[in-house]
């Protein structure tokens, strides 16, 4: 049966996915969706359109609402044949892997016939707004407020750390509904809010990169109808830490598909050979210690997957993919620019190559252990909830 | 390759009767009291026929020779329920070592002599390569050459293990002059009571014997000579990569059973009126250590399973196995005494059981930065 499925999807996606959408991803050419996207490479628009019809932008979700109604092992088969042919993906969404799984899971009928099949086709992009400018670690400190009046909520304060909220068009959002409660979890509430209204203005943060993937957003009386609040009243604590752990699995799964050259073939046309091995024998031997973790984390990826498709539930466990993937990106990095010496110390001018992108990805990785929880709350998560620590 | 990660009815059966057997038969206490009344043997005879009972003799021994066949991922399981208890047995050198070697390079009628032996307990082989202060820090220098139909073995041995309690060596030597490398090297099937043969027996850190052997012009016949004369390069390659993937095996039970031993105790201890488990500083460090046990976990299934197929990338997963073993056996049983405090530090408590034998796995079969280096050069680095 399986088999038959497999064949199947084969032979679709090679005869729907365009020539130039089984190359390896370029940056520029990721198709994130929302009224901003451009579609620049115009086979994206073909390959994305081709895929929205069959469902295949999120295999798993239910055809009421657009998906493709796969089971867990045939979505596992599309994706093995996809990764086979070199099928890059059509769509990249925080809608399909964030905001998607908490509707699926909290939403009303009304709000996922709402939101769904937008979400599927790529017509909204989406943005997440969690931290705040005094609530990092601490994240249900917030105190961004929405206020009943009439049928509608008035929110005010701000967000900080929001990817690509400039890009964006909706944001899903924690805002303080009560605060009178004792607790601070209390009083929170998950809301939906359409980033296109005079009260909200999305700025860019300039980081050490020299890039800006994030923003500041400011709410000056915005508005948010009641229906668009996710789960009840001043219960959204919840939610953000299911969707907590759906980011942690997307950002180790990010980390484990990054298209890019392999780091020992990096090293090689810089350090160069002796004898058929690196030049460097203590680089070397860093290199070989960094592979061997880098291995065995994909080995970890590939059993927890199986051991999930047996119905075994991930929970606290995400913590340790999330602390694992990261920590191994920022060594990554640091061996990059390592073995690129000089080259990589290059900003701007004469002398300047593609090592450049080490160094950017260099800096960027830094954040890769701050961003979607602390490498030390993953610890705290790692050592209460699996570990049973008091 | 298609991974099978979910473990066999089988396989959980087999693994139950282990660790229950090592429990109750060979407990770290064995080793204390093997250590305490100075004992040479080290194993003991009937534990053997217990063992051949059960079939994990001839675990990787083919049916037809009296085995069981039940490979790798099922010593595996043997062996992580023996590193549970820090239980000592000849099962690497016997049950694997000499089994596959003389699976490989025996002739018919040395495998339906000797297999069916190993099968049934009769036998237990010790196995003598290693010849420099590191596996694999010197080129070996034993030689075997041959004068008419007789050999003449001379040469010494740095580290032969479970030898009081066997009945034979497994040699490896050269019969080539001058040979280099895995070229010129065959198999000598040696008796422990050969004129000729110099024991010096110590105790290792971890309380077992262990011995040196020095072959001053040891005569052997033409049948102790295994399969055919030069040809062992190839079996050795493939023996220690097994044995590499087998005793990491041994090393994740063993590291398993240190940090459950550790994270029992911070419950438990109370300083400052609460569990130290509550402080920051030392949960951090547990969930460090949980984080590497479950990558180390996939790592050594996965090697097992690559032995099991014969992946044409054995080599990469067993030295990757064997590092990441080595290195995290020893960090969890260091980290260990740390997070025991002073108790840890006596020789009452058992922790310290597990630092000394980290050692000496980590050194058995290459240490880390030996197998860093194969996986480097398997990897085209």
């Amino acid at each position: 049966m399986l088999q038959e499925f497999r064949q199947g999807v084969r032979t679709w996606l090679e005869q729907n996915c365009p020539s130039s959408m089984r190359t390896a991803m370029v940056e520029e050419e990721e198709v994130w969706g929302g009224h901003q996207e451009k579609f620049i490479n115009p086979d994206s628009k073909i390959w994305l359109e081709r895929m929205v019809a069959k469902g295949w932008t999120t295999p798993e979700w239910p055809k009421a609402y657009g998906g493709g109604g796969l089971s867990p092992q045939e979505a596992l088969v599309l994706k093995e044949e996809m990764l086979s042919l070199g099928c890059r993906p059509p769509l990249i969404s925080f809608g399909i892997w964030m905001l998607g799984p908490v509707l699926l899971q909290y939403g009303t009928e009304e709000q996922k016939q709402r939101f769904l099949p937008a979400i599927v086709r790529g017509e909204i992009r989406w943005c997440q707004g969690y931290s705040e400018p005094a609530a990092g670690s601490d994240l249900a400190s917030l105190q961004t407020r929405a206020e009943s009046v009439g049928d509608t909520f008035v929110v005010n304060g701000s967000k900080v750390w929001t990817s690509y909220a400039d890009h964006a068009d909706w944001i899903f959002c924690l805002v303080r509904t009560d605060s009178s409660s004792s607790k601070p979890q209390q009083g929170i509430s998950f809301l939906l809010i359409d980033l296109n209204q005079p009260g909200i203005k999305a700025e860019p943060i300039r980081l050490i990169s020299g890039n800006s993937p994030f923003c500041e957003v400011f709410f000056k009386d915005a508005r948010a109808p009641k229906d668009h609040l996710i789960g009840p009243l001043h219960g959204g604590w919840q939610i953000a830490k299911a969707l907590l752990t759906h980011e942690r699995q997307a950002i180790s799964e990010i980390i484990k598909k990054a298209e890019e050259q392999a780091i020992e073939d990096y090293a090689k046309e810089k350090i160069g050979l002796h004898d058929g091995k690196l030049a460097d024998a203590a680089f070397r031997d860093r290199l070989s210690s960094f592979h061997m973790d880098q291995l065995g984390f994909q080995l970890t990826l590939e059993r927890e997957a199986s051991l999930q498709k047996a119905g075994h539930s991930p929970g606290a466990a995400s913590s340790m993919f999330k602390l694992y993937g990261t920590e191994l990106n920022k060594r990554k990095y640091e061996l990059m620019v390592e073995a690129a010496g000089f080259d990589s110390l290059i900003w701007e001018g004469a002398g300047l190559a593609t090592d450049l992108q080490a160094t950017r990805d260099w800096l960027r990785s830094k954040g890769n252990s701050i961003e979607g929880g602390t490498s030390e709350i993953q610890l705290n998560v790692i050592a209460k909830r699996v570990l049973g620590l008091p | 390759m298609l991974m099978n990660w979910d473990i066999t009815d089988e396989e959980k059966l087999l693994r139950q009767s282990a660790v229950n057997y090592f429990r109750e038969k060979l407990p770290i206490n064995h080793l204390r009291k093997m250590r305490d009344s100075q004992d040479q043997v080290g194993f003991h005879r009937e534990n053997w026929k217990e063992m051949a009972e059960l079939g994990w003799t001839g675990i990787l021994i083919p049916e037809e020779f009296g085995g069981m066949d039940f490979g790798f991922r099922g010593l595996g399981l043997i062996m992580e329920a023996a590193g549970r208890h820090l239980s000592s047995t000849p099962l690497l050198s016997t049950a694997l070592c000499a089994s596959r070697v003389i699976l490989q390079e025996g002739s018919h009628e040395q495998r339906q002599k000797l297999l069916p032996a190993i099968a049934a307990g009769e036998w237990i082989i010790a196995v003598a390569h290693d010849e420099g202060h590191q596996h694999g820090s010197r080129p070996l220098t034993t030689t075997a050459l041959s004068h008419g139909s007789r050999f003449t073995l001379k040469g010494q041995k740095s580290l032969v293990l479970d030898l009081g309690c066997a009945d034979q060596i497994l040699v490896l030597a050269r019969t080539t002059k001058n040979s280099q490398g895995e070229e010129g090297l065959s198999w000598f099937l040696v008796d422990v009571k050969s004129p000729g043969l110099g024991v010096e027996t110590f105790r290792l850190v971890d309380g077992r014997p262990a011995s040196r052997l020095n072959f001053q012009n040891v005569e052997l016949g033409q049948d102790s000579l295994l399969g055919t004369l030069g040809s062992a390069g190839a079996s050795y390659e493939k023996m220690r990569q097994a044995a590499a993937g087998s005793l990491a095996a041994e090393m994740l039970g063993s590291s398993m059973a240190a940090f459950e031993m550790t994270l029992a105790y911070l419950k438990e201890r109370k300083q400052f009126g609460v569990a130290i488990g509550s402080f920051q500083a030392l949960q951090h460090r547990m969930a460090n250590l949980y984080s590497e046990l479950e990558v180390s976990k996939s790592i050594v299934h996965r090697s097992l399973c690559a032995l099991d197929a014969q992946d044409p990338q054995m080599v990469l997963y067993t030295s990757l196995a064997k590092a990441k073993l080595s290195e995290l056996f020893q960090k969890i049983a260091a980290e260990a005494i740390q997070l025991h405090g002073g108790i840890g530090m006596t020789d009452e408590h058992s922790i310290g059981f597990f630092l000394k034998r980290s050692r000496i796995s980590a050194e058995l079969f290459g240490n880390a930065g030996f197998h860093r280096d194969r996986y480097a050069s398997a990897m085209n680095f």
